[in-house]
């Protein structure tokens, strides 16, 4: 039984561990910054809900675990809104995105 | 293997102090010094000191940022080209580092047991905590009890500061505000951005619930006064910046912020002399109550909420100070 | 069993650093820097039961709540540039 939760965290943090270095890699080499945004935004999402489960299968059931999904909650809850007022308020300033040309324009009529 | 990551995380510190130094543009300074913050505090960590690297955290990384951005919308951008060259600042600077570089030389190993500095009061500490105090972390034993007089000194110098700074920038809004219409919180705030307003208001029962279980496990964990006053003013900040600080000021008027600024010091000044009246010695907590140890805990406990309340009360001023101000 | 992921969370932090350094426009660096302090987050959690403390959760924590706070508070800032000069970039 030890060794299978061993096993499980193992898989789940490292597995966390490899999206987090994709997701930075991303944030690197992306042309733009909405497509680096989508990049870090891997980084928010996915891999607390993979590492933080991780470490909680070797805290078990303690205070340590309700406080873990205390903060996988905030994370959850902060991440995504962070990403959205930061698009938001680069689309406001007028940062337009060269790898996306806007549709609604007459450029439709060929 | 640790201090492989420790070595790491230096020099990443490294690269973003020379980075800040280098460039032009203030505001990328002030995020790379929000970075270099939080780099810090994962070194703290990483050396087992959690008090302080939970201060550095909340204070360096949350509260300095936004006052530095604050005071960045009411002066330039751009640094001014220096006006002399800096020759020979940079020799001095250059012979100070090798000086102290050779001067670590005769410091002790890292984790040495039989370090001088692991001789003399650390023991003493770490027996008479247990026997006269009796609380697990050590370090708010040390800080709040023992050390007494240094943090009533501390509170005091936050006391100054907050003092400071409302001397300085005044608590009403200077003659360019009125002439211009965009302070740095806008009196309707982030109102018509819906998604980060409704998460921020979720949040902020959250933030002033942590920061009073901070300020109260600081006997039991890493926490006390310090981080308690940085986290309840990062929520009534962020209230300020998600409901425009006209809300904020209504919340918590600037009488109240007056109050609390000298109400932490003095009730921590009171607590000294009630040890006095109650006939020993100034800051000497076990006359207290009738048991030695109980009187101890007891007046740890009051002198952490009256340094809560001056942080508080010093970092929202300062704020408002800075918010109320905003010439573009 | 945790090495894997601290070395993968340090790493990314230089990526995050350096993309803050190199970042052209301004939007670039409050990401990078909002994402160096989510993973500040995670290697603080990590490295808790790495080093055997499950007591300093209460750090990241409070490093989680007081990040979002940072970057609104940028967000702001740049909200009222860009409302009164909207063709200006810094």
């Amino acid at each position: 039984m030890e060794l299978i939760l061993n096993i499980a965290s193992w898989i789940l943090m490292t597995l966390g561990g490899v999206f987090i270095f994709v997701g930075g890699l991303g944030a690197l080499r992306m042309p733009d910054l909405y497509t680096r945004m989508h990049a870090a935004g891997i980084t928010d999402s996915i891999a607390p809900i993979l590492i933080i489960p991780g470490i909680m299968l070797q805290a078990g059931l303690t205070l340590a675990s309700v406080k873990l999904l205390a903060i996988l909650v905030f994370l959850l809850l902060t991440g995504p809104t962070a990403s959205n007022a930061l698009a938001s308020a680069a689309l406001l300033a007028g940062n337009r995105s060269e790898q996306v040309k806007p549709t609604a324009v007459s450029e439709s009529e060929e | 293997m640790t201090i492989i990551f420790g070595f790491f995380l230096l020099t990443l510190l490294l690269i973003t102090a020379v980075a800040i130094v280098q460039s032009q543009n203030l505001f990328v300074s002030v995020m790379l010094s929000g970075m270099f913050s939080l780099l810090l505090a994962v070194n703290f960590f990483l050396l087992d000191a959690a008090d302080v690297a939970l201060t550095e955290a909340a204070v360096g990384a949350g509260i300095s940022t936004v006052l530095l951005l604050s005071a960045l919308a009411i002066t330039a951008k751009h640094e001014k080209a220096p006006s002399s060259s800096r020759e020979g600042a940079l020799i001095i600077v250059i012979i100070a580092t090798l000086v102290l570089i050779y001067a670590t030389f005769d410091n002790p190993q890292f984790a040495d047991p039989n370090a001088p500095v692991h001789q003399h009061v650390a023991p003493w500490y770490l027996d008479k905590t247990a026997e006269a105090i009796d609380i697990p972390n050590v370090v708010t034993a040390v800080l709040g009890s023992f050390r007494g007089y240094d943090t009533l000194g501390e509170v005091f110098v936050v006391f100054t500061a907050g003092i400071g700074v409302l001397f300085l920038l005044g608590t009403q809004p200077g003659p360019f505000a009125q002439s211009n219409p965009y302070k740095l919180t806008d009196p309707k705030g982030l109102r018509h951005y819906l998604i980060p307003r409704v998460v921020g208001r979720m949040l902020i029962p959250f933030i002033l619930l942590f920061g009073l279980y901070v300020q109260f496990h600081g006997e039991y964990g890493p926490g006390g006064g310090f981080q308690a006053g940085a986290l309840i003013a990062a929520a009534i900040i962020l209230f300020a910046l998600l409901e425009g600080e006209d809300s904020a000021l209504k919340v918590i008027p600037r009488s109240v912020l007056i109050g609390l600024i000298a109400g932490g010091a003095l009730l921590y000044g009171v607590v000294g002399l009630f040890g006095i009246f109650l006939g020993s010695n100034f800051l000497d907590y076990s006359v207290l109550s009738s048991n030695p140890v109980k009187g101890q805990q007891m007046g740890l406990l009051i002198i952490e909420a009256g340094v809560g309340i001056t942080v508080t009360g010093v970092l929202l001023s300062i704020f408002h100070a800075f918010a109320a101000r905003g010439k573009f | 069993m945790y090495y894997v992921v601290t070395f993968a969370l340090i790493i990314t932090m230089a990526l995050a650093l350096t993309r803050a350094i190199i970042g052209p426009s301004v939007y670039d660096r409050v990401l990078a820097v909002n994402m160096l302090g989510t993973k500040t987050v995670l290697l603080l959690a990590v490295v808790a039961f790495l080093m055997g403390r499950p007591d300093f959760l209460d750090l990241a924590l409070a490093y989680a709540l007081i990040n979002f706070i940072g970057v609104l508070a940028v967000l702001e800032f740049f909200r009222n540039r860009a409302a009164k000069q909207p063709e200006e970039k810094p």
